[in-house]
């Protein structure tokens, strides 16, 4: 898609405002591992306001399909694949208290030391997967 | 008030995955594929999401949430093991489907099996975390 920096700009603002309304709304960070953990292991309060903030992270997209705008989210076939990723996502992003949202966009923008050392981890992590999957895998 | 505010902040998430075409698990991985053909849009996404709530942050000052209560106080910022160990797996795991927590959830609205197994594979490993905590601790202690 041509002018893709202009959409991933404005779709990152858009991120970076429904953060903002629910810090200065409810006082919570939108972490999304932290949101959806918490209700996993029943170690989060706010169980309610959270079903509505998981209503409209899904609501939202579902809409924009609806409407004609879809997107392909390609993501791979190889079942041991992706029920090995989401291990490693789930038990991750747990372990390490927060994810691209939490620590990247949350963390980064309150100059967090924290985030910004769990940023620079899972990024090069990510990179290496990347590289050994595409080089040694080839998918 | 505590539920509206929410489901309005998850949908200018939700929203912004999409337009962003970060729910495009291929865009995810074209950006940490730096030995290959890179793409730089995640960048623009994180920089364009930090911006309101940097914004967002310095609004903190001398307030308290719209809905009551307080805002989080700044966490101790100690950088221990699991930070480090989670963020490398979770990093691992990113790379390897190109979905992490938001998206995944997004991708439910998008039909498909894979966002779904991916999803569940990640639902039951955050249940493991407590009780794996627990066991490492323990082994931790005796050591």
């Amino acid at each position: 898609m041509e002018m893709a920096w202009l959409y991933g700009l404005l779709g990152g603002l858009l991120i970076g405002t429904g953060g903002a309304v629910l810090l200065l709304g409810t006082g919570r960070i939108m972490g999304a591992s932290g949101l959806i953990g918490g209700l996993v292991d029943g170690t989060g309060s706010d169980r309610g306001p959270t079903l509505a903030f998981l209503t409209g992270l899904i609501g939202a997209p579902a809409l924009f399909s609806l409407g004609g705008w879809a997107v392909n989210t390609q993501a791979t076939s190889q079942l041991w694949l992706l029920i090995l990723a989401g291990l490693c996502v789930g038990i991750g992003t747990r372990f390490a208290n927060g994810c691209t949202s939490g620590h990247g966009v949350c963390g980064l923008s309150r100059f967090s030391l924290r985030g910004l050392v769990a940023t620079l981890f899972y990024i090069g992590a990510g990179v290496v997967a990347v590289s050994v999957v595409r080089i040694g895998v080839g998918l | 008030m505590r539920a509206v505010l929410s489901l309005i902040s998850g949908a200018l998430f939700g929203a912004g995955l999409h337009v962003s075409g970060m729910a495009d698990t291929s865009r995810v991985r074209g950006f940490l594929d730096i030995a290959g053909q890179w793409d730089p849009t995640l960048a623009f996404v994180i920089g364009g999401a930090i911006l309101p709530m940097m914004l967002a942050w310095r609004m903190t000052r001398g307030r308290a949430p719209l809905a009551g209560g307080s805002f989080p106080a700044r966490p101790a910022q100690t950088l221990d093991r699991p930070l480090v160990f989670g963020s490398i797996l979770f990093g691992i795991g990113w790379g390897l489907v190109g979905l992490c927590p938001g998206p995944a959830i997004a991708s439910i609205s998008y039909g498909g099996w894979q966002g779904a197994v991916f999803l569940l594979a990640m639902l039951a490993g955050m249940w493991a975390v407590p009780p794996l905590r627990r066991m490492l601790d323990r082994q931790t202690s005796h050591a």
